[in-house]
Protein backbone atom coordinates (compact mmCIF):
# COMPACT_ATOMS: atom_id res chain seq x y z
CA UNK A 1 0.00 0.00 0.00
CA UNK A 2 2.82 2.40 0.86
CA UNK A 3 4.73 1.48 -2.24
CA UNK A 4 1.60 1.85 -4.34
CA UNK A 5 0.91 5.22 -2.79
CA UNK A 6 4.41 6.55 -3.54
CA UNK A 7 4.43 5.08 -7.04
CA UNK A 8 1.16 6.84 -7.66
CA UNK A 9 2.74 10.16 -6.63
CA UNK A 10 5.28 9.58 -9.39
CA UNK A 11 2.53 8.65 -11.86
CA UNK A 12 0.54 11.75 -10.95
CA UNK A 13 3.67 13.88 -11.27
CA UNK A 14 4.18 12.58 -14.81
CA UNK A 15 0.69 13.72 -15.72
CA UNK A 16 0.58 16.98 -13.81
CA UNK A 17 3.43 19.47 -13.43
CA UNK A 18 1.91 20.80 -10.20
CA UNK A 19 2.71 17.59 -8.29
CA UNK A 20 5.78 17.64 -6.03
CA UNK A 21 7.02 15.11 -3.50
CA UNK A 22 8.43 16.04 -0.09
CA UNK A 23 9.94 13.35 2.12
CA UNK A 24 11.33 13.68 5.62
CA UNK A 25 14.56 11.66 5.67
CA UNK A 26 12.87 8.51 4.37
CA UNK A 27 14.61 5.17 3.87
CA UNK A 28 17.40 5.14 1.28
CA UNK A 29 16.10 4.74 -2.26
CA UNK A 30 12.57 5.90 -1.53
CA UNK A 31 10.87 6.91 -4.76
CA UNK A 32 14.20 6.84 -6.61
CA UNK A 33 12.52 6.63 -10.00
CA UNK A 34 10.86 9.99 -9.46
CA UNK A 35 14.03 11.53 -8.05
CA UNK A 36 15.93 10.51 -11.17
CA UNK A 37 13.26 11.51 -13.64
CA UNK A 38 12.25 14.85 -12.13
CA UNK A 39 14.73 15.93 -9.46
CA UNK A 40 13.34 19.46 -9.45
CA UNK A 41 10.05 18.17 -8.06
CA UNK A 42 11.53 15.68 -5.60
CA UNK A 43 12.49 17.06 -2.19
CA UNK A 44 14.13 14.93 0.46
CA UNK A 45 14.38 17.15 3.48
CA UNK A 46 15.64 16.53 6.98
CA UNK A 47 13.98 15.30 10.15
CA UNK A 48 12.16 18.60 10.56
CA UNK A 49 8.45 18.00 10.19
CA UNK A 50 7.31 21.46 11.31
CA UNK A 51 9.38 23.24 8.67
CA UNK A 52 8.50 20.69 6.01
CA UNK A 53 4.79 21.32 6.48
CA UNK A 54 5.41 25.06 6.25
CA UNK A 55 7.49 24.60 3.12
CA UNK A 56 4.75 22.45 1.57
CA UNK A 57 2.25 25.18 2.42
CA UNK A 58 4.41 27.78 0.68
CA UNK A 59 4.69 25.60 -2.41
CA UNK A 60 0.93 25.03 -2.43
CA UNK A 61 0.23 28.77 -2.08
CA UNK A 62 1.94 29.24 -5.42
CA UNK A 63 0.23 26.48 -7.32
CA UNK A 64 1.95 23.21 -6.44
CA UNK A 65 0.31 20.07 -5.04
CA UNK A 66 2.78 18.70 -2.49
CA UNK A 67 2.58 15.06 -1.37
CA UNK A 68 4.41 14.90 1.95
CA UNK A 69 5.51 11.58 3.39
CA UNK A 70 6.85 10.38 6.72
CA UNK A 71 5.83 8.22 9.66
CA UNK A 72 2.26 8.77 10.87
CA UNK A 73 3.08 9.79 14.44
CA UNK A 74 5.58 12.40 13.28
CA UNK A 75 3.47 13.93 10.52
CA UNK A 76 0.59 14.40 12.96
CA UNK A 77 1.81 14.93 16.52
CA UNK A 78 5.11 16.64 15.82
CA UNK A 79 3.78 19.37 13.57
CA UNK A 80 0.14 19.60 14.57
CA UNK A 81 0.13 23.38 14.71
CA UNK A 82 1.70 23.62 11.26
CA UNK A 83 -0.88 21.20 9.89
CA UNK A 84 -3.68 23.19 11.56
CA UNK A 85 -2.51 26.69 10.65
CA UNK A 86 -0.36 26.38 7.53
CA UNK A 87 -2.44 23.72 5.77
CA UNK A 88 -5.97 23.74 7.19
CA UNK A 89 -6.46 27.44 8.00
CA UNK A 90 -5.06 28.35 4.56
CA UNK A 91 -7.04 25.46 3.07
CA UNK A 92 -4.23 24.30 0.80
CA UNK A 93 -4.06 21.17 -1.40
CA UNK A 94 -1.30 19.38 0.50
CA UNK A 95 -1.46 15.59 0.97
CA UNK A 96 0.00 13.98 4.07
CA UNK A 97 1.00 10.38 3.43
CA UNK A 98 1.38 8.77 6.84
CA UNK A 99 3.33 5.54 7.12
CA UNK A 100 2.25 2.99 9.67
CA UNK A 101 -1.23 3.96 10.81
CA UNK A 102 -2.32 2.06 13.92
CA UNK A 103 -0.12 -0.76 15.21
CA UNK A 104 2.05 -1.28 12.10
CA UNK A 105 5.22 -0.33 13.95
CA UNK A 106 4.45 -2.71 16.83
CA UNK A 107 8.07 -3.80 17.38
CA UNK A 108 9.20 -0.18 17.64
CA UNK A 109 7.00 0.71 20.56
CA UNK A 110 4.54 3.45 21.47
CA UNK A 111 6.50 6.41 20.02
CA UNK A 112 5.87 4.93 16.57
CA UNK A 113 2.31 3.66 16.87
CA UNK A 114 -0.31 6.07 15.56
CA UNK A 115 -3.36 5.30 17.66
CA UNK A 116 -4.98 8.76 17.69
CA UNK A 117 -3.99 10.15 14.28
CA UNK A 118 -7.49 9.93 12.83
CA UNK A 119 -8.96 11.71 15.85
CA UNK A 120 -6.62 14.67 15.79
CA UNK A 121 -6.66 15.06 12.01
CA UNK A 122 -10.44 14.71 11.89
CA UNK A 123 -10.83 17.56 14.37
CA UNK A 124 -9.24 20.06 11.98
CA UNK A 125 -11.52 22.11 9.70
CA UNK A 126 -10.91 21.59 5.96
CA UNK A 127 -8.95 18.36 6.52
CA UNK A 128 -10.12 15.12 4.92
CA UNK A 129 -9.07 11.81 6.47
CA UNK A 130 -8.70 8.70 4.34
CA UNK A 131 -7.72 5.13 5.19
CA UNK A 132 -8.13 2.78 2.25
CA UNK A 133 -8.48 -0.98 2.60
CA UNK A 134 -5.91 -2.26 0.13
CA UNK A 135 -3.36 -1.35 -2.53
CA UNK A 136 -5.88 -1.52 -5.37
CA UNK A 137 -8.14 0.96 -3.64
CA UNK A 138 -5.06 3.10 -2.97
CA UNK A 139 -4.50 3.41 -6.74
CA UNK A 140 -8.06 4.56 -7.32
CA UNK A 141 -7.94 6.93 -4.36
CA UNK A 142 -4.61 8.53 -5.28
CA UNK A 143 -5.88 9.26 -8.77
CA UNK A 144 -8.82 11.07 -7.15
CA UNK A 145 -6.57 13.29 -4.97
CA UNK A 146 -5.20 15.43 -7.75
CA UNK A 147 -7.85 18.10 -7.94
CA UNK A 148 -9.16 18.13 -4.39
CA UNK A 149 -8.68 21.76 -3.29
CA UNK A 150 -8.05 21.06 0.41
CA UNK A 151 -5.62 19.07 2.58
CA UNK A 152 -5.94 15.28 2.88
CA UNK A 153 -4.51 13.01 5.57
CA UNK A 154 -3.73 9.60 4.08
CA UNK A 155 -3.29 6.77 6.58
CA UNK A 156 -1.22 3.89 5.30
CA UNK A 157 -1.35 0.30 6.52
CA UNK A 158 1.45 -2.24 6.67
CA UNK A 159 1.34 -3.38 3.08
CA UNK A 160 0.54 -6.75 1.55
CA UNK A 161 -2.97 -6.32 2.86
CA UNK A 162 -5.68 -8.62 1.43
CA UNK A 163 -7.43 -7.01 -1.54
CA UNK A 164 -11.09 -6.71 -0.66
CA UNK A 165 -12.20 -3.84 -2.89
CA UNK A 166 -12.99 -4.14 -6.59
CA UNK A 167 -12.51 -1.81 -9.55
CA UNK A 168 -16.25 -1.23 -9.84
CA UNK A 169 -16.22 0.32 -6.36
CA UNK A 170 -14.28 3.26 -7.77
CA UNK A 171 -13.35 5.98 -5.34
CA UNK A 172 -15.18 9.12 -4.36
CA UNK A 173 -14.06 11.13 -1.35
CA UNK A 174 -16.84 10.98 1.22
CA UNK A 175 -18.47 7.87 -0.20
CA UNK A 176 -18.77 4.58 1.66
CA UNK A 177 -18.39 1.22 -0.08
CA UNK A 178 -20.64 -1.72 0.69
CA UNK A 179 -18.42 -4.80 0.67
CA UNK A 180 -21.12 -7.12 1.95
CA UNK A 181 -24.86 -6.54 2.22
CA UNK A 182 -26.13 -6.17 5.77
CA UNK A 183 -27.98 -8.82 7.74
CA UNK A 184 -29.02 -8.48 11.36
CA UNK A 185 -25.71 -6.77 12.02
CA UNK A 186 -23.87 -4.09 10.08
CA UNK A 187 -20.13 -3.65 10.44
CA UNK A 188 -18.71 -0.21 9.70
CA UNK A 189 -14.95 -0.22 9.19
CA UNK A 190 -12.15 1.95 7.97
CA UNK A 191 -8.76 1.03 6.52
CA UNK A 192 -7.61 -2.57 6.64
CA UNK A 193 -10.22 -3.49 9.25
CA UNK A 194 -12.52 -4.12 6.30
CA UNK A 195 -10.89 -7.48 5.64
CA UNK A 196 -11.12 -8.42 9.32
CA UNK A 197 -14.80 -7.55 9.47
CA UNK A 198 -15.35 -9.61 6.32
CA UNK A 199 -13.53 -12.54 7.97
CA UNK A 200 -15.59 -12.04 11.13
CA UNK A 201 -18.78 -12.08 9.08
CA UNK A 202 -17.73 -15.43 7.58
CA UNK A 203 -17.27 -16.84 11.06
CA UNK A 204 -20.65 -15.49 12.14
CA UNK A 205 -22.36 -16.92 9.07
CA UNK A 206 -21.56 -20.42 10.37
CA UNK A 207 -23.97 -19.79 13.22
CA UNK A 208 -26.47 -18.11 10.92
CA UNK A 209 -25.73 -14.64 12.18
CA UNK A 210 -25.60 -12.47 9.12
CA UNK A 211 -23.45 -9.37 9.16
CA UNK A 212 -22.69 -6.94 6.36
CA UNK A 213 -19.64 -4.74 5.94
CA UNK A 214 -19.73 -1.05 5.07
CA UNK A 215 -16.20 0.14 4.39
CA UNK A 216 -15.51 3.83 4.97
CA UNK A 217 -12.22 4.74 3.31
CA UNK A 218 -13.15 8.33 3.95
CA UNK A 219 -13.58 8.92 7.68
CA UNK A 220 -13.96 12.61 6.96
CA UNK A 221 -16.03 13.63 5.15
CA UNK A 222 -18.22 10.85 6.50
CA UNK A 223 -20.82 9.29 4.22
CA UNK A 224 -23.65 10.14 6.56
CA UNK A 225 -26.37 8.92 4.21
CA UNK A 226 -24.76 5.48 3.98
CA UNK A 227 -24.44 5.18 7.77
CA UNK A 228 -28.02 6.30 8.37
CA UNK A 229 -29.32 3.94 5.69
CA UNK A 230 -27.46 1.06 7.27
CA UNK A 231 -28.69 2.04 10.74
CA UNK A 232 -32.24 1.76 9.42
CA UNK A 233 -31.70 -1.79 8.18
CA UNK A 234 -29.87 -3.58 11.00
CA UNK A 235 -30.46 -4.49 14.63
CA UNK A 236 -26.96 -3.43 15.61
CA UNK A 237 -24.11 -1.42 14.19
CA UNK A 238 -20.56 -2.50 15.00
CA UNK A 239 -17.66 -0.18 14.20
CA UNK A 240 -14.20 -1.74 13.89
CA UNK A 241 -11.02 0.31 13.77
CA UNK A 242 -7.31 0.08 14.44
CA UNK A 243 -7.43 3.33 16.38
CA UNK A 244 -8.19 4.65 19.83
CA UNK A 245 -11.84 4.38 20.75
CA UNK A 246 -11.70 8.16 21.16
CA UNK A 247 -12.22 10.15 18.01
CA UNK A 248 -12.09 7.59 15.21
CA UNK A 249 -14.73 6.05 12.97
CA UNK A 250 -16.66 4.74 16.00
CA UNK A 251 -16.86 8.23 17.43
CA UNK A 252 -17.83 9.68 14.06
CA UNK A 253 -20.69 7.18 13.73
CA UNK A 254 -21.79 7.72 17.35
CA UNK A 255 -21.84 11.49 16.87
CA UNK A 256 -23.94 11.13 13.74
CA UNK A 257 -26.45 8.77 15.38
CA UNK A 258 -26.86 11.10 18.36
CA UNK A 259 -27.18 14.17 16.14
CA UNK A 260 -29.88 12.49 14.07
CA UNK A 261 -31.61 10.91 17.07
CA UNK A 262 -31.16 7.42 15.62
CA UNK A 263 -31.49 4.75 18.32
CA UNK A 264 -29.87 1.78 16.57
CA UNK A 265 -27.56 0.08 19.12
CA UNK A 266 -23.89 0.70 18.43
CA UNK A 267 -20.93 -1.40 19.53
CA UNK A 268 -17.53 0.21 19.06
CA UNK A 269 -14.58 -2.13 18.69
CA UNK A 270 -11.33 -0.19 18.84
CA UNK A 271 -8.03 0.16 20.66
CA UNK A 272 -8.22 0.98 24.37
CA UNK A 273 -7.42 4.46 25.65
CA UNK A 274 -3.85 3.75 26.67
CA UNK A 275 -0.46 3.65 25.00
CA UNK A 276 0.50 0.22 23.66
CA UNK A 277 2.64 -1.54 26.25
CA UNK A 278 3.78 -4.62 24.37
CA UNK A 279 5.93 -5.35 21.33
CA UNK A 280 5.80 -8.27 18.92
CA UNK A 281 3.78 -8.02 15.74
CA UNK A 282 0.88 -5.83 14.67
CA UNK A 283 -1.20 -9.01 14.60
CA UNK A 284 -0.22 -9.76 18.19
CA UNK A 285 -1.23 -6.31 19.43
CA UNK A 286 -4.50 -6.40 17.49
CA UNK A 287 -5.33 -9.74 19.08
CA UNK A 288 -4.61 -8.26 22.50
CA UNK A 289 -7.04 -5.46 21.69
CA UNK A 290 -9.77 -7.91 20.68
CA UNK A 291 -9.50 -7.13 16.99
CA UNK A 292 -8.82 -10.61 15.61
CA UNK A 293 -11.59 -11.81 13.27
CA UNK A 294 -12.68 -14.39 15.87
CA UNK A 295 -12.83 -11.82 18.66
CA UNK A 296 -14.68 -9.35 16.43
CA UNK A 297 -17.19 -12.06 15.50
CA UNK A 298 -17.71 -13.05 19.11
CA UNK A 299 -18.17 -9.49 20.34
CA UNK A 300 -20.50 -8.57 17.48
CA UNK A 301 -22.72 -11.62 17.96
CA UNK A 302 -22.98 -11.22 21.70
CA UNK B 1 24.81 41.55 29.48
CA UNK B 2 22.43 44.01 27.89
CA UNK B 3 22.11 43.65 24.14
CA UNK B 4 22.81 46.76 22.07
CA UNK B 5 19.86 48.95 21.16
CA UNK B 6 19.34 50.80 17.91
CA UNK B 7 20.75 54.13 18.97
CA UNK B 8 21.02 56.24 22.03
CA UNK B 9 18.15 58.51 21.09
CA UNK B 10 14.62 57.52 21.80
CA UNK B 11 11.03 58.67 21.44
CA UNK B 12 10.01 60.46 18.28
CA UNK B 13 13.01 62.76 18.20
CA UNK B 14 15.03 60.89 15.63
CA UNK B 15 12.11 60.06 13.36
CA UNK B 16 11.12 61.96 10.23
CA UNK B 17 7.63 63.13 9.46
CA UNK B 18 6.57 60.04 7.52
CA UNK B 19 7.67 57.71 10.27
CA UNK B 20 5.74 59.79 12.78
CA UNK B 21 2.66 59.88 10.55
CA UNK B 22 2.69 56.09 10.14
CA UNK B 23 2.81 55.77 13.91
CA UNK B 24 -0.30 57.92 14.20
CA UNK B 25 -2.04 55.32 12.02
CA UNK B 26 -1.09 52.68 14.59
CA UNK B 27 -2.64 54.88 17.28
CA UNK B 28 -5.78 55.26 15.11
CA UNK B 29 -6.06 51.48 14.84
CA UNK B 30 -5.40 50.99 18.52
CA UNK B 31 -7.97 53.57 19.52
CA UNK B 32 -10.58 52.36 17.05
CA UNK B 33 -10.16 48.68 17.74
CA UNK B 34 -9.62 49.03 21.45
CA UNK B 35 -6.61 46.76 21.58
CA UNK B 36 -3.38 45.79 19.91
CA UNK B 37 0.26 44.80 20.25
CA UNK B 38 1.61 48.32 20.20
CA UNK B 39 5.23 47.78 21.14
CA UNK B 40 5.87 45.26 18.38
CA UNK B 41 4.11 47.42 15.78
CA UNK B 42 6.15 50.51 16.64
CA UNK B 43 9.46 48.68 16.51
CA UNK B 44 8.92 47.50 12.94
CA UNK B 45 7.42 50.63 11.36
CA UNK B 46 10.59 51.63 9.50
CA UNK B 47 11.10 48.04 8.30
CA UNK B 48 7.65 47.87 6.66
CA UNK B 49 7.89 51.50 5.55
CA UNK B 50 11.11 50.96 3.61
CA UNK B 51 9.86 47.65 2.21
CA UNK B 52 6.62 49.17 0.88
CA UNK B 53 8.08 52.55 -0.14
CA UNK B 54 11.28 51.39 -1.78
CA UNK B 55 11.67 47.64 -2.13
CA UNK B 56 8.57 45.50 -2.61
CA UNK B 57 7.21 44.99 -6.11
CA UNK B 58 3.51 44.83 -5.31
CA UNK B 59 0.30 46.22 -6.80
CA UNK B 60 -2.36 47.45 -4.36
CA UNK B 61 -4.99 47.24 -7.11
CA UNK B 62 -3.91 43.69 -8.01
CA UNK B 63 -2.82 42.12 -4.72
CA UNK B 64 -2.47 38.59 -6.17
CA UNK B 65 -0.35 39.68 -9.16
CA UNK B 66 1.72 36.49 -9.75
CA UNK B 67 5.09 38.20 -10.13
CA UNK B 68 4.75 40.23 -6.94
CA UNK B 69 7.22 40.01 -4.13
CA UNK B 70 5.93 38.14 -1.10
CA UNK B 71 6.05 39.61 2.40
CA UNK B 72 5.13 37.48 5.39
CA UNK B 73 4.79 39.14 8.77
CA UNK B 74 5.75 36.04 10.69
CA UNK B 75 5.58 37.92 13.98
CA UNK B 76 1.89 38.40 13.30
CA UNK B 77 1.30 40.31 16.53
CA UNK B 78 3.12 43.25 14.94
CA UNK B 79 0.23 43.57 12.50
CA UNK B 80 -0.75 47.15 13.39
CA UNK B 81 2.50 48.22 11.77
CA UNK B 82 1.69 46.20 8.67
CA UNK B 83 -1.90 47.45 8.61
CA UNK B 84 -0.65 51.06 8.75
CA UNK B 85 1.29 50.45 5.51
CA UNK B 86 -1.52 48.45 3.88
CA UNK B 87 -3.88 51.36 4.58
CA UNK B 88 -1.33 53.96 3.51
CA UNK B 89 -0.76 52.14 0.21
CA UNK B 90 -4.44 51.49 -0.44
CA UNK B 91 -4.62 47.71 0.00
CA UNK B 92 -7.21 48.41 2.71
CA UNK B 93 -9.04 51.58 3.72
CA UNK B 94 -8.41 53.90 6.63
CA UNK B 95 -11.85 52.90 7.85
CA UNK B 96 -10.76 49.25 7.85
CA UNK B 97 -7.79 50.30 9.94
CA UNK B 98 -9.91 52.10 12.53
CA UNK B 99 -12.29 49.13 12.82
CA UNK B 100 -9.62 46.51 13.45
CA UNK B 101 -10.68 43.79 15.86
CA UNK B 102 -14.31 44.90 15.90
CA UNK B 103 -17.14 42.53 14.91
CA UNK B 104 -17.28 42.20 11.14
CA UNK B 105 -13.90 43.90 10.64
CA UNK B 106 -11.57 43.01 7.78
CA UNK B 107 -8.53 43.39 10.03
CA UNK B 108 -8.06 41.34 13.18
CA UNK B 109 -5.50 40.99 15.92
CA UNK B 110 -3.25 38.97 13.62
CA UNK B 111 -2.93 39.12 9.81
CA UNK B 112 -5.21 36.85 7.82
CA UNK B 113 -4.83 35.59 4.27
CA UNK B 114 -8.18 37.13 3.28
CA UNK B 115 -6.76 40.65 3.73
CA UNK B 116 -5.54 42.15 0.42
CA UNK B 117 -1.75 42.29 0.57
CA UNK B 118 -1.38 39.62 3.25
CA UNK B 119 0.35 36.44 2.07
CA UNK B 120 -0.13 34.19 5.09
CA UNK B 121 -2.19 34.01 8.23
CA UNK B 122 0.24 34.34 11.10
CA UNK B 123 0.10 34.77 14.82
CA UNK B 124 1.32 31.36 15.87
CA UNK B 125 5.06 32.03 15.97
CA UNK B 126 7.72 30.20 14.01
CA UNK B 127 5.67 29.48 10.88
CA UNK B 128 6.61 32.26 8.46
CA UNK B 129 10.14 31.31 7.53
CA UNK B 130 9.21 27.75 6.52
CA UNK B 131 6.34 29.07 4.41
CA UNK B 132 8.81 31.56 2.95
CA UNK B 133 11.10 28.67 2.02
CA UNK B 134 8.24 27.11 0.06
CA UNK B 135 7.37 30.43 -1.63
CA UNK B 136 11.00 31.05 -2.56
CA UNK B 137 11.36 27.54 -3.98
CA UNK B 138 8.14 28.01 -5.97
CA UNK B 139 9.40 31.33 -7.38
CA UNK B 140 12.63 29.68 -8.46
CA UNK B 141 10.90 26.65 -10.00
CA UNK B 142 8.47 28.91 -11.85
CA UNK B 143 11.31 31.23 -12.93
CA UNK B 144 9.53 34.21 -11.42
CA UNK B 145 11.52 37.25 -10.27
CA UNK B 146 9.56 37.39 -7.01
CA UNK B 147 11.58 37.89 -3.87
CA UNK B 148 10.34 36.63 -0.51
CA UNK B 149 10.65 38.67 2.69
CA UNK B 150 9.88 37.31 6.14
CA UNK B 151 9.70 39.64 9.14
CA UNK B 152 10.42 37.71 12.31
CA UNK B 153 10.67 38.65 15.95
CA UNK B 154 13.41 37.96 18.45
CA UNK B 155 11.03 36.20 20.81
CA UNK B 156 9.77 34.26 17.82
CA UNK B 157 13.30 33.03 17.23
CA UNK B 158 12.91 30.91 20.37
CA UNK B 159 10.91 28.51 18.20
CA UNK B 160 12.80 25.49 16.91
CA UNK B 161 10.87 25.55 13.64
CA UNK B 162 12.64 28.84 12.78
CA UNK B 163 15.97 27.07 12.82
CA UNK B 164 14.67 24.03 10.96
CA UNK B 165 13.52 26.38 8.22
CA UNK B 166 16.83 28.26 8.32
CA UNK B 167 18.67 25.00 7.62
CA UNK B 168 16.38 24.31 4.68
CA UNK B 169 16.74 27.83 3.26
CA UNK B 170 20.49 27.40 3.38
CA UNK B 171 20.43 23.90 1.86
CA UNK B 172 18.44 25.19 -1.10
CA UNK B 173 20.61 28.33 -1.42
CA UNK B 174 17.54 30.53 -1.50
CA UNK B 175 19.14 33.82 -2.43
CA UNK B 176 15.64 35.16 -3.19
CA UNK B 177 14.67 34.80 0.48
CA UNK B 178 15.34 37.48 3.09
CA UNK B 179 14.68 37.38 6.80
CA UNK B 180 14.22 40.73 8.52
CA UNK B 181 14.64 40.17 12.21
CA UNK B 182 13.01 42.87 14.32
CA UNK B 183 15.52 42.69 17.14
CA UNK B 184 13.99 44.90 19.82
CA UNK B 185 15.39 42.79 22.65
CA UNK B 186 12.06 42.58 24.43
CA UNK B 187 9.66 39.69 24.44
CA UNK B 188 6.37 39.26 26.23
CA UNK B 189 7.62 38.59 29.75
CA UNK B 190 10.78 40.65 29.74
CA UNK B 191 14.07 41.18 27.97
CA UNK B 192 15.42 38.70 25.48
CA UNK B 193 18.65 38.17 27.46
CA UNK B 194 16.57 37.33 30.54
CA UNK B 195 13.98 35.09 28.89
CA UNK B 196 16.10 33.23 26.35
CA UNK B 197 19.35 34.80 25.15
CA UNK B 198 19.89 34.82 21.38
CA UNK B 199 23.41 36.20 21.18
CA UNK B 200 25.52 35.86 19.17
CA UNK B 201 22.58 36.22 16.80
CA UNK B 202 24.41 37.34 13.66
CA UNK B 203 26.89 34.51 14.11
CA UNK B 204 24.04 32.04 14.50
CA UNK B 205 22.57 33.04 11.13
CA UNK B 206 26.03 32.97 9.56
CA UNK B 207 26.58 29.49 10.95
CA UNK B 208 23.21 28.43 9.53
CA UNK B 209 24.37 29.46 6.07
CA UNK B 210 22.94 32.96 5.68
CA UNK B 211 24.49 36.12 4.39
CA UNK B 212 24.03 38.53 7.27
CA UNK B 213 23.72 42.30 7.55
CA UNK B 214 23.05 44.34 10.67
CA UNK B 215 21.25 47.65 10.51
CA UNK B 216 19.67 50.28 12.71
CA UNK B 217 16.07 49.22 12.16
CA UNK B 218 14.79 52.77 12.65
CA UNK B 219 17.22 54.36 10.18
CA UNK B 220 15.45 54.35 6.82
CA UNK B 221 18.67 55.11 4.94
CA UNK B 222 20.48 52.24 6.58
CA UNK B 223 17.57 49.90 5.77
CA UNK B 224 17.43 51.10 2.15
CA UNK B 225 21.16 50.68 1.72
CA UNK B 226 21.01 47.00 2.70
CA UNK B 227 17.67 46.07 1.15
CA UNK B 228 18.51 47.62 -2.22
CA UNK B 229 21.64 45.48 -2.43
CA UNK B 230 20.16 42.05 -1.70
CA UNK B 231 21.22 39.33 -1.46
CA UNK B 232 24.12 39.95 0.88
CA UNK B 233 25.73 36.81 -0.53
CA UNK B 234 24.61 35.74 -4.04
CA UNK B 235 24.50 32.05 -3.14
CA UNK B 236 22.78 32.31 0.24
CA UNK B 237 19.56 33.45 1.86
CA UNK B 238 19.92 36.76 3.68
CA UNK B 239 19.26 37.65 7.29
CA UNK B 240 19.01 41.35 8.05
CA UNK B 241 19.20 41.86 11.77
CA UNK B 242 17.36 45.08 12.46
CA UNK B 243 18.29 46.60 15.79
CA UNK B 244 15.14 48.28 16.99
CA UNK B 245 13.46 49.67 20.07
CA UNK B 246 10.21 48.15 21.19
CA UNK B 247 7.58 50.88 21.30
CA UNK B 248 9.87 53.31 19.46
CA UNK B 249 8.48 56.78 19.00
CA UNK B 250 6.22 57.02 22.03
CA UNK B 251 8.03 57.54 25.31
CA UNK B 252 5.61 55.62 27.50
CA UNK B 253 5.75 52.56 25.21
CA UNK B 254 9.50 52.29 24.77
CA UNK B 255 11.13 49.24 26.28
CA UNK B 256 7.86 48.61 28.07
CA UNK B 257 6.57 45.10 28.66
CA UNK B 258 3.31 46.67 29.82
CA UNK B 259 2.78 48.06 26.30
CA UNK B 260 3.50 44.71 24.61
CA UNK B 261 -0.25 44.38 24.29
CA UNK B 262 -2.48 47.31 25.10
CA UNK B 263 -6.19 47.11 25.71
CA UNK B 264 -8.35 50.22 25.85
CA UNK B 265 -6.91 53.55 24.83
CA UNK B 266 -9.09 56.43 26.06
CA UNK B 267 -9.56 59.26 23.51
CA UNK B 268 -7.63 61.75 25.60
CA UNK B 269 -4.65 59.42 25.84
CA UNK B 270 -4.83 58.72 22.09
CA UNK B 271 -4.86 62.46 21.42
CA UNK B 272 -1.88 62.96 23.72
CA UNK B 273 0.07 60.24 21.92
CA UNK B 274 -0.73 61.81 18.53
CA UNK B 275 0.40 65.17 19.82
CA UNK B 276 3.60 63.65 21.13
CA UNK B 277 4.25 62.13 17.72
CA UNK B 278 3.36 65.03 15.49
CA UNK B 279 4.15 67.87 17.86
CA UNK B 280 7.36 66.60 19.36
Amino acid sequence: MRETSLKMVHELAKKDPRVVFVGSDLGAGALDAMRKEMPERFFMEGVSEAAIIGMAAGLAMDGYIPYVNTIATFITRRCYEQVAVDLCLHNLPVRLIANGGGMVYAPLGPTHMAIEDIAIMRALPNMSVVAVADAEEMKRFMAATLDHPSPIYIRLAKGGDPVVTRPEHGFTLGKAIELKAPGRIGFITTGVMASRALAASEIMAKTNTHAGVLHMPSVKPLDEAAVLALAGKVEKLVTVEEHSRIGGIGSAVAELLVDKNVRTPLLRLALPDHFPEDYGSQEHLLEQAGLSPAAIAEAAAR
Amino acid sequence: MTAPVADSSSTAAGLDERSRYLRTLVIDALEGGGRGHVGAALSLIEIVRVLYDDILKVRPNEPRWPDRDRLILSKGHGCLGLYALLADKGFVTMEDLRKQCRPGALLGGHPEIRIPGVEASTGALGHGLAIGVGLALAARMQKRPSRVYVIMGDGESNEGSVWEAALMASKHKLANLTVLLDYNKMQSYGTVPDVLPLEPLADKFKAFGFGVAEVDGHDVNDLRRVLKALPVDPAKPTAVICHTVKGRGIAVCEHSAAWHHKARLPPDQAAALRKELMGG
